[in-house]
């Protein structure tokens, strides 16, 4: 009745790390206890780490399979990342650098070419070839029950070519010049593990052999990832050769477990803990500026938008929003810097752009909307609401740092210029299905993208299923000039030109208040002393990535 | 007697009909689970395309019937974030709830017992009146609060036990147990003693009430009369018929703590099944959450069965109904 993983006997013991003294004795006590008990014979465990470096990482969400084409989920993601890695990698400042391929180009405006890294091993030995990109590239789409995430980024491939062992070629219907970004979501699976391999056997690390640092030991649904670095990796040694990735979702759990030490490294630290971890002389944080940036979506389709009416309640006569005056006024009346400094605790910074600083495609030229209550109330009436109006601003409260709060800032900030404003907040799994069915007006979001014109692709071009256009443009805000030139900039596949396009189309879409930006998210890492980390902005944890301090 | 078993569990089984039918209505009202699920980037039509892989494109009644159709065949379906059936998803965390809940109420009836008959037996001494304050105490603090206190005194400050998680485990007949090593007492040592608290407090008052009624009864006084040590009059004779109240309540809370430990194995990072339902409800995993409902349905009325005959065990009186010709 009971399906238990197999395990080997090694396995079944957990290694545990525990306070240094008593280590051995403890252990050998731990094992004559099992042996007097007669369950089993336990021949490798504990003593073997007592040496090793081993790094314990508290992971903030939880990781539901070890398959790296299931789910497109972060959580997920990470764990992947460790044992798996794609074509294109990103740096940590969300760049493209060479991943598994050394090169690439474009061909012509249709084909991107892919030159392989040579001789660069899976886990089981085997060499990595043009064979197991493509097989990879197929994956995604054969994967029966899965919730996807990944077809999106393989459905402009229209043919795959292997010219030689170590060089693939991918065409696209139309240029495209976003490919090599989208390809980095692929991760590449060993073709002869994964070829007829169902989840169970991702799981339990039969057909988990990537080409990654790390392979899969141990993978314990809903409390640990074991992992054991791989000795035959191509790039720079890991630090580490054992790295446990222990998922604790809720926030004061991780954060006891720093302080217990029993963890070497947190993610996500919750706003309220960030002062308390920092005055700990034994810890270090890393802070860096996240990809996630929050705004807000106003309703500009509708003729009479949810929520909002006359103060009086009457309908108002059309709806406000379709007036870039009253989205201005909007924008004038937030206090985007007292959000940051009050409400995020300093955890954010005020923004004027869809993508964070530094992100390819973000327009440095463009400066956050300044605080001006006065200017807003002469717009609103100069657009014809000397009295405001009433609206509902909702957000998710459970999604993003402190979001129910800033929804509740906003709010407070809108009242002030006249804008009565009240705040209905909900979990997350309510709230997107409720603001994809366009429930509501004025609609709280956050977003962390590759690259600009991908973002305004989604966010503020107008909707269009056919060709994949703002999928999550609850406003429906339709602009066709920015339609236009989001078009031009991703199918230019000159990197330089592509992102000069990014940045004007970025501009446009900013200047018309295609939607109201608030924030850039600030994410923070906690670890113990002598430990160092590049902060990432696209907010990934890798054992990798950390190591001793000089 | 078996009549009687054979009743019951046809009323289960109607029970499990309109658990599974309201579960699925309501997790269906909330909203599409791809709209939570779905990478960011993908367009409309992968959107649309998964929605119909799975099935959810289609209206309430026909996914029901799907539902309904496979679940007689045993089949609860597979999670939508996992790829494992619902139904192995929870089983293989079903062994961590039980360590922790069996443990949680060893720790309730080994202390909340003869704390109980103590408090009973003594109600005005000191001994008997502290007792009575901490049950108060264990019954209005809520559980997450104690939780991080557990854990910020004895493991962050004294440094004596881990903060969360379970320790390793040996496989006793299939299940994965932890509590057989010293490294997996200490880990089970927090969460469910966190977990035994309300009970603890819930037995204690119990089983003073029982004590203090039995002391006042006609048997009681003639077994002093008959000359009995004090021993045996509470060992034998209040004992014994204080069990009845105990065994109910003992029996319908271990339930309880199975099926609501939730709160605790969050806060302690414990792998049971109480967390995963909160993960699926997150992500509105409907199968999970479908199957996990009924798996706890089914459990308290086999809970409520064994109690049921267990009666009739202590006390020769209680007859099942329906166990007479």
């Amino acid at each position: 009745m009971i399906a238990v993983q197999a395990l080997t006997p090694s396995a079944l013991i957990g290694v545990y790390r525990q306070p240094p003294s008593g280590l051995a004795c403890r252990a050998s006590a731990v094992a004559i206890r099992i042996s007097r008990l007669g369950v089993l014979a336990v021949s490798i465990f504990i003593a073997a780490s007592a040496q090793a470096a081993e790094l314990r990482i508290g992971l903030s969400a939880d990781v539901t399979t070890v398959d790296p084409h299931f789910l497109a989920a972060q959580p997920n993601l990470t764990t992947a990342r460790h044992m798996f890695e794609s074509l294109t990698d990103v740096d940590e400042k969300t760049r493209l650098i060479p991943g598994l391929a050394e090169s690439w180009r474009a061909v012509d405006p249709t084909t991107w070419e892919f030159r392989l890294r040579r001789g660069v091993r899976f886990h089981d030995g085997s060499e990595m070839t043009a064979e197991d990109v493509v097989f990879s590239l197929d994956r995604p789409l054969t994967i029966k029950g899965s919730p996807g995430g990944f077809a999106s980024f393989v459905r402009p491939i229209v043919a795959k070519e292997i010219v030689d062992p170590y060089t693939v070629r991918v065409k696209t219907a139309a240029p495209y010049g976003a490919l090599p970004q989208d390809i980095n979501s692929i991760l590449i699976v060993s073709r002869k593990a994964a070829a007829r391999a169902s989840a169970e056997d991702f799981d339990a690390g039969r057909a988990a052999v990537g080409t990654g640092p790390y392979r899969l030991v141990r993978f314990v649904r809903g409390d640990r990832i074991e992992l054991a670095r791989f000795e035959g990796y191509w790039g720079a040694r890991p630090a580490w050769d054992r790295v446990t990735l222990r998922i604790l979702p809720s926030d004061p759990v991780r954060t006891a477990g720093i302080l217990a030490g029993e963890l070497d490294v947190i993610e996500h630290i919750p706003t309220a803990d960030i002062a308390r971890l920092r005055a700990n002389p034994s810890l270090r944080l890393v802070q860096t500026v996240s990809w996630r940036t929050i705004f807000f979506h106003l309703d500009q389709a509708s003729a009479e938008p949810p929520a909002v009416a006359a103060k009086s309640g009457k309908p108002l006569a059309r709806n406000p929003f379709s007036d870039i005056r009253v989205r201005r006024a909007i924008s004038m009346a937030i206090n985007r810097t007292a959000i940051a400094e009050r409400v995020m605790e300093g955890l954010a910074i005020p923004a004027a752009n869809l993508v964070s600083p530094g992100v390819f495609g973000h327009n440095p030229e463009l400066k956050s909307q300044p605080h001006d209550p006065e200017g807003a109330r002469r717009l609103l009436k100069e657009a014809g609401y000397p009295d405001g109006f009433a609206v509902t601003v909702a957000a998710p409260n459970n999604r993003y740092v402190n979001d129910e709060q800033v929804a509740q800032a906003v709010a407070q900030m809108l009242a002030r210029v006249g804008i009565a404003a009240k705040v209905e907040a909900m979990p997350l799994s309510v709230y997107f299905p409720r603001a994809r069915k366009h429930e509501f007006a004025f609609a709280m979001l956050g977003w962390g993208s590759f690259a600009g014109d991908l973002a305004l692709r989604s966010l503020v071009a107008s909707p269009d299923p056919d060709r994949g256009y703002g999928a999550w443009n609850w406003a429906r805000y339709a602009n066709p000039r920015l339609d236009q030139m989001v078009q031009q900039s991703l199918a230019a596949v000159d990197e330089k030109r592509r992102e000069a396009l990014a940045r004007e189309a970025q501009a446009v879409a900013m200047n018309d208040l295609a939607v109201i930006p608030i924030h850039h998210q600030l994410v923070t890492w906690a670890m113990r002393k002598g430990l160092t980390y590049t902060a990432r902005t696209d907010e990934f944890t890798f054992a990798h990535h950390f190591r001793p301090q000089p | 007697m078996l009549a009687f078993i054979a009743r019951r569990l046809l009323q289960s089984l109607f029970a499990l009909f309109v658990m599974s039918l309201l579960v699925f209505v309501g997790v269906y009202a909330i909203g599409n689970p791809i709209d939570i699920l779905i990478n960011p980037q993908a367009d409309q039509a992968e959107i649309a395309a998964v929605t119909a892989a799975l099935g959810l494109d289609q209206p309430l009644w026909v996914q029901y019937w799907t539902f309904l159709q496979s679940a007689l065949r045993g089949d609860l379906g597979k999670s939508f974030v996992a790829n494992v059936p619902a139904i192995q998803l929870i089983l293989n965390r079903m062994p961590a709830t039980i360590e922790l809940a069996a443990a949680s109420m060893v720790i309730a009836v080994v202390l909340g017992i003869p704390l109980g008959l103590l408090a009973g037996l003594r109600p005005d001494s000191w001994v008997g009146r502290t007792i009575m304050a901490g049950s108060i105490l264990g019954f209005s603090l809520p559980t997450f609060w104690v939780g991080l206190m557990l854990i910020m005194v004895f493991s962050v400050h004294l440094g004596w036990l881990p903060t969360t998680g379970r320790g390793p485990t040996v496989d006793v007949l299939g299940f994965p147990i932890s509590i057989l090593s010293w490294e997996g007492i200490r880990h089970v040592l927090l969460p469910s003693t966190n977990l035994a608290l309300f009970k603890l407090s819930l037995l204690i008052r119990l089983t003073r009430a029982g004590t203090r009624e039995a002391l006042a009864q006609d048997y009681v006084r003639f077994a002093r009369a008959k000359g009995l040590s004090m021993r045996r009059v509470v060992s034998v004779h209040v004992l014994k018929n204080i069990m009845i109240p105990i065994v109910t309540v003992v029996g319908l809370e271990f339930g309880s703590v199975i099926a609501f430990a939730i709160v605790t194995e969050t806060i302690f990072a414990w792998p049971g099944m109480g967390k995963l339902l909160i993960d699926s409800i997150n992500v509105l995993d409907r199968p999970v959450i479908v199957a996990y409902l009924l798996i706890i349905v089914l459990m308290f009325i086999v809970i409520n069965l064994v109690v049921d005959v267990l009666y009739s065990v202590l006390d020769p009186r209680v007859r099942v109904a329906g166990a007479r010709p």
